[in-house]
């Protein structure tokens, strides 16, 4: 084999980046949305009524039973199929928000699962400190336990983030060109194949690893 | 003197253990009634039953004529007319001393942020602590909290006001400010109901003392009465133990 030669990487720079855009686009609608339907999830899952705490219990434990990458190939078939019958137009909606609507409702199940536990966390003193200040369950809810729960679950969320981060890589099987599928596609391109997957590992590592530590240390020093 | 709380007949069970047993009294309007006993003999449960914090499956208990017990009650609006101190404070941590003040008064009451702004500065000046208006919960200290818990009842305009054993999470040396503020509310005619172990409190500024034992209310009688000659023996024994330093 003959010597590595990475001088073909800055050339592909510009793709790349458009790469990483998309990567991080995922990521942030994913992670956002995931965060705001693991809440309803969680509080769901904590209410009295039995329905809607199965419910969100069987929607937890069933995404959390399949691999992320049917996921994504099921909704890339199934959600423009499902937008057609909604909107009663035949226009694709691509693979971009479908993936998008498969990160949501796969990470929801994981997020669901990290605030459920910040929300029984909260001593039941500050709840009831909240009632006896005349709050409703859902001021109660808003202003004093999602919050504080927020706060304690913030390293955790942020933890699963960097998960997903690296999941998001799985797009390729819909053919979206994220950052990984970009730094492959060019590497074959110019016939250097190695040195872009060495490259993109790089990347990956450098990212998660250093996001990583500085959720480690935000942890430590909220922990005091 | 009219009835603001009325408790008759109140019995609750945590599963098969029955925690309060046919539980009888009341505080009028204007009352400062002190309800002690040993732990676990019920007291804390008892106050948390009046602003339904806790629930009871047997008797009655009317706060200004309305009951708490009465599924069809605003439960969020009765306890909004009747403030609550805790043993833990239980400032919120996230919010400021200024926000603890306001929060409730704007979501709850629906007044204005300015309003609630300058009453709860008003109340945080009156239990001396305006200084620390910007600051979090956890800069201050224990008495303070509490003093600032009180503000954040008072500021609700209460009708009454529920204390549950609010000195015993306190150094020894913050205890008298927190009993300040409450000798001044006492004085100042507003309807008190406090689980304490403060027996000085109790001498100085109740009216009525209730000794409560085993989920009952065992004694219940006037404070030169209650301090004078309590007539069970289990009272006897508590007082003797309290009172010995």
């Amino acid at each position: 084999m003959s010597t590595l030669d990475f001088s073909q990487i800055l050339p592909a720079m510009p793709g790349l980046v458009e790469g990483m855009t998309l990567t991080l686009e995922l990521l942030v609608g994913g992670v956002l949305g995931g965060i705001v339907l693991g809440t309803l999830l969680a509080i769901a899952r904590l209410s009295d009524s039995r329905v809607l705490s199965g419910l969100a219990r069987f929607y937890v434990n069933y995404f959390r039973s399949i691999p992320l990458l049917l996921v994504i190939s099921w909704f890339y078939l199934v959600v423009p199929m499902l937008l057609s019958w909604i909107t009663g137009s035949m226009t694709p909606v691509g693979a971009f928000t479908s993936c998008i609507v498969a990160f949501v409702m796969f990470e929801a199940a994981y997020f669901s699962e990290i605030v459920r536990a910040g929300i029984q966390s909260i001593p039941k003193g500050q709840i009831n400190a909240a009632y006896a200040l005349g709050m409703t369950y859902s001021q109660a809810m808003r202003y004093v336990i999602l919050p504080l729960a927020f706060r304690k679950m913030t390293p955790l969320l942020l933890q699963q983030s960097i998960i997903l981060f690296q999941d998001t890589s799985l797009v390729y099987a819909v053919g979206l060109m994220d950052f990984l599928n970009t730094a492959r596609s060019k590497g074959d391109v110019v016939g250097l194949p190695h040195e872009f997957l060495l490259f993109a590992a790089a990347v990956y590592f450098v990212i998660s690893f250093g996001a990583s530590r500085a959720v480690k240390r935000l942890h430590s020093r909220w922990a005091v | 003197m009219s009835e603001m709380i009325s408790i008759d007949k109140v019995s609750k069970w945590y599963g098969d253990f029955q925690v309060l047993t046919d539980c009888t009294t009341s505080v009028a309007k204007g009352e400062v009634v002190v309800v002690c006993g040993p732990s676990g003999s019920g007291k804390s449960t008892l106050i948390k039953c009046v602003n339904a914090l806790e629930p009871f499956q047997q008797g009655t208990i009317t706060v200004d004529g309305i009951s708490v017990g009465d599924k069809a009650t605003d439960l969020p609006k009765l306890r909004s007319r009747v403030g609550m101190v805790f043993q833990h404070f239980e400032l919120f941590p996230h919010l400021t001393i200024t926000e603890n003040l306001t929060l409730a008064q704007v979501k709850v009451l629906g007044r204005s942020a300015d309003e609630a702004r300058a009453k709860g500065l008003h109340y945080l000046d009156r239990v001396g602590l305006k200084a620390h208006a910007a600051k979090f919960p956890g800069q201050l200290s224990g008495g303070q909290q509490q003093r600032v818990a009180i503000a954040r009842a008072l500021a609700m305009d209460p009708i009454a006001m529920l204390f549950d054993e609010p000195t015993s999470a306190l150094d020894p040396e913050m205890i008298n400010e927190v009993l300040d503020v409450m000798t001044e509310l006492a004085s100042e005619g507003m309807t008190m109901m406090c689980v304490t172990h403060e027996m000085g409190f109790a001498r100085r500024v109740a009216n009525r003392v209730i000794f409560m034992d085993k989920g009952q209310i065992v004694e219940d009688c006037d404070k030169e009465a209650f301090f004078g000659s309590p007539r069970s023996e289990r009272a006897q024994q508590f007082l003797s133990k309290i009172l010995q330093h």
